[in-house]
């Protein structure tokens, strides 16, 4: 980029923003339990998710083995079969990928990227976290409730959730899933609250909106839209709830039951699944959005390039998030839902195509003549970039009524969902360890490692995903617990089946290679120091690493420009951080 | 889902006229030092404590609007049976205009530096609002009594539900508005208590509008305006 002189460059005045009192730690206890350092939280919030996410990841290989060897594992019935499903989907979905995006990166990089010494309301960020933990161990504790956790699907779609037939309908499983998505949902709110006020209130001087790095942006459009979009979930729990526990009807439509008359009637499904989906559409781009923020910056870093499009980028994640809350009836349009209204949604979920064509174009232009490095971020950011495309692609597929309706109940659409949103966010998750382990810790995970378990996992994953649209294509359904023999299900479909099965064994395993790393680097890693991947952003320009309680020592950072100065012509190092005051420092001064 | 689009629809021209103020069209990468459109963060407590209070209220909001189109969809079902009113409601309905009121009063005084009048203020507002609560819970025994229970018509379970939702809401207000009373009687001067007291009013005018709003929708008020709408447009 070119010096264009603007404003009063080279001085640092002072600063106008007040200093902010911090609460500071006075024991072991307040310093890394209930500690109010967002910095803390955010790993607490991370090892929580991520546990969580074994957790997942072990349910969903006992759903690969049924599928795969049928009959096999006796243990694994049908009912047994729906529970797996059920815990996993909604696990991942809420309790591991929001809980990871927003509370994790959102606590950890939101102050440091913006400057600030801490969030805003640091007691109810510690708050948030607590409630997270508590709502975890409300849903794990239904796998020990009597009858087990809620089989209802992750979509817990009424009457069928709250009725016998469904595990956990009558016993304690659906009861338990519902409180603890409210509790989940408080908890969220807390944190939510800290993030967006945060980026709103305690920006560093010199840090304009238009200088955020896209993570800060898409994280904060993220938590925006989960603080408006989860009360929707909310409303729906608390109506599913009284009509579970009281024996109100605002789902429960006349019903027999087991060949018993209920006393329900009137009640109306459809209307759960608009305010499920009225959540869950957005809760796509919730966890979307923080992930093609962090993507643009590892891009870009990586590729020693300037942001292809900053402004397009920053409006095009403005335009998904307000375009996501008008999409959610495509995910309903086989509920006998009026067909006029299946047209306007398909129209809606197609236009919000254009700008996430325009971030992937952004993208590839950024790399276009990069100087890239072919790093463990960086692979793992490229390899999102297919996979979104990918998993887009076949979103087209499903996003028009027509296609829709006869793969609607297949496995394509258990292969584009995961695709799209279970392995591109989740590629982007490792990227952005990879990428940020150093700052947390001080240390560069192993190379070597990062490597085999990033072909493993890229390769694998589409191994998986990939055969499964063929299986959905031929008509193999998904929710079936076992397929049996069906006239239009060849035999090879059950061979794909089992390969399927022992990859995702594979893949599952290799993320121990992952693990490992992340304990193994925490002592033995190589020493990082402050910017080991000679970053622009604030973060990397701490005076400590890892940063200490306050981040910033005694001096507030100043800014004086955008995220991206990589490759600067004439600069000392080939970048510019975004608190150097001039391209050309006067030698033997260090900024940061 | 009407309600809840057209309360997307206000935050989200809230949300473009304060990004168009925020520079959203500047070219970053062309600015080098202290950019000319760098608004002051303010990062002192009254601003971040106002900017809070004022994205809670639209997730509190969202949360209202979601109930109101649960209510609309389902109302339209056929086994609907509308309940009647209790007269009190009208009486809470007052306690909860006074209550606003009141804090409104007890906002100017701590300005002025009136300390009693801002603890008569305070006060009345707390006293108001519990008596709207208690009037609440008065209405829902009533209803009890005359056999309009929970579980025999779901416009009677929204009835419980809507009502139980905002008063929890208060609930939360008043917890708020007892900690800033305790503060005033604990001698800390009125001046200091701007921020607190303000907060409060900004909150309990919010919830006398949800209330109001509850009120227009519950009586059936609300329907009938939107039917004459309807009408008047086709």
């Amino acid at each position: 980029m070119v010096d264009v002189p603007f404003g009063h460059v080279g001085t640092a005045p002072e600063s106008d923003v007040g200093d902010v009192e911090l609460y500071h730690p006075h024991s072991w206890v307040t310093k890394y339990v209930f500690s109010q350092d967002a910095k803390i939280i955010a790993i607490q919030y991370s090892i929580t998710a991520l546990a969580v996410g074994l957790i997942a990841l072990i349910l969903s290989w006992l759903m690969r083995l049924q599928l795969g060897f049928p009959g096999v594992f006796s243990f694994i019935d049908a009912n047994a079969y729906y529970q797996l499903i059920t815990m996993h989907g909604m696990m991942m979905v809420v309790y591991v990928l929001t809980a990871l995006f927003l509370g994790g990166f959102g606590n950890y990089l939101i102050p440091l990227m913006i400057g600030a010494r801490d969030m805003v309301f640091p007691y109810v960020n510690m708050l948030s976290f607590w409630t997270y933990l508590l709502a975890v161990l409300i849903l794990v504790a239904s796998f020990f409730a009597p009858g087990g956790p809620s089989g209802a699907g992750w979509t817990l779609y009424p009457p069928q959730a709250i009725l016998s037939g469904t595990p956990g309908g009558q016993d304690w499983g659906i009861i338990l899933m519902l409180v603890s998505l409210m509790v989940f949902i408080i908890g969220f709110t807390m944190g939510g609250l800290n993030y967006v006020v945060t980026v709103l209130q305690a920006r560093a001087r010199g840090m304009t909106l238009m200088r955020m790095p896209l993570t800060v942006w898409g994280i904060f459009t993220a938590s925006f839209m989960a603080l408006l979009a989860f009360p929707a979930l909310f409303v729906g729990a608390v109506m599913m709830l009284f009509d579970r526990a009281l024996g109100t009807s605002f789902f429960m439509p006349s019903i027999v039951e087991m060949g018993q008359v209920l006393e329900r009637s009137g009640g109306s499904p459809l209307l759960f699944q608009h305010l499920f989906w009225f959540f869950g559409h957005p809760e796509v781009y919730i966890v979307a959005l923080p992930a093609f923020g962090i993507v643009s910056d590892l891009i870009s870093t990586h590729a020693r390039r300037n942001i292809f499009g900053y402004r397009m980028m920053v409006w095009a994640l403005l335009a998904i998030g307000a375009l996501s809350f008008v999409v959610w009836a495509h995910h309903m349009y086989v509920s006998g839902m009026n067909p006029y209204f299946g047209f306007f949604f398909a129209t809606t979920t197609l236009i919000i195509a254009i700008p996430t064509a325009i971030k992937v174009y952004n993208w590839i232009l950024t790399l276009w003549r990069g100087d890239i490095h072919l790093n463990v971020p960086m692979l793992f950011a490229l390899a999102f970039i297919v996979t979104f495309v990918n998993g887009g692609l076949t979103g087209l597929f499903l996003g028009n009524v027509v296609v829709d309706v006869p793969l609607s109940d297949t496995m394509f659409v258990v292969a584009h969902f995961h695709m799209v949103m279970g392995v591109a966010p989740i590629l982007v998750i490792f990227g952005a360890i990879y990428h940020w382990y150093p700052k947390m810790t001080g240390r560069m995970l192993n190379d070597a490692l990062g490597k085999l378990h990033f072909w493993v996992t890229f390769l694998g994953s589409y191994a998986i995903f990939f055969p499964m649209h063929y299986l959905g294509l031929m008509g193999v359904p998904r929710r079936y617990h076992e397929i049996g023999d069906m006239a239009f299900v060849p035999a090879s479909a059950h061979t794909l089946n089992a390969f399927i099965s022992v990859v995702a064994l594979i893949v599952g395993a290799a993320q121990l290679i992952f693990v490992f790393n992340l304990v193994w680097s925490l002592r033995s890693g190589r020493p990082a120091g402050g910017n080991p991947w000679r970053a622009t952003t604030l973060e990397w320009q701490t005076p400590e690493t890892p940063p200490p309680h306050g981040n910033w020592g005694k001096q507030m950072p100043v800014v004086y420009r955008w995220a991206y100065d990589y490759s600067v012509p004439g600069a000392a190092e080939d970048f510019l951080p975004q608190n150097q005051p001039s391209a050309h420092p006067a030698p033997g001064t260090s900024h940061g | 889902m009407g309600s809840i689009l057209i309360f997307m629809g206000a935050l989200l021209a809230i949300g473009m006229w304060w990004l168009a103020r925020q520079g959203i069209m500047t070219k970053p990468w062309l600015e080098q030092g202290i950019a000319a459109t760098y608004v002051p963060t303010r990062s002192n407590p009254p601003a971040v404590a106002r900017t809070g209070l004022r994205v809670f209220l639209a997730v509190v909001g969202s949360l209202f609007a979601l109930f109101i189109s649960a209510y609309a969809i389902r109302m339209q079902m056929p086994d609907w049976r509308d309940v009647p009113l209790p007269n009190v409601l009208w009486l809470n309905t007052g306690m909860l205009v006074l209550s606003s009121i009141a804090l409104h009063e007890a906002g100017k005084s701590a300005r002025r530096g009136e300390e009693e009048v801002l603890k008569l203020g305070l006060l009345a507002a707390g006293a108001t609002a519990l008596a709207f609560l208690s009037g609440q819970i008065l209405a829902w025994r009533q209803l009890t009594a005359d056999g309009y229970l929970l579980t025999s018509n779901s416009a009677n379970a929204f009835f419980y539900v809507l009502t139980g939702a905002h008063g929890l809401h208060v609930i939360g207000g008043l917890v708020a508005l007892g900690r800033t009373i305790a503060r005033t009687w604990r001698g800390v001067p009125p001046e200091r208590l701007r921020v607190s007291v303000g907060l409060c009013a900004t909150y309990w005018h919010f919830l006398l509008f949800v209330w109001l709003l509850l009120l227009s929708i519950l009586t059936g008020w609300a329907g009938t305006f939107i039917d004459i709408c309807r009408q008047a447009l086709s």
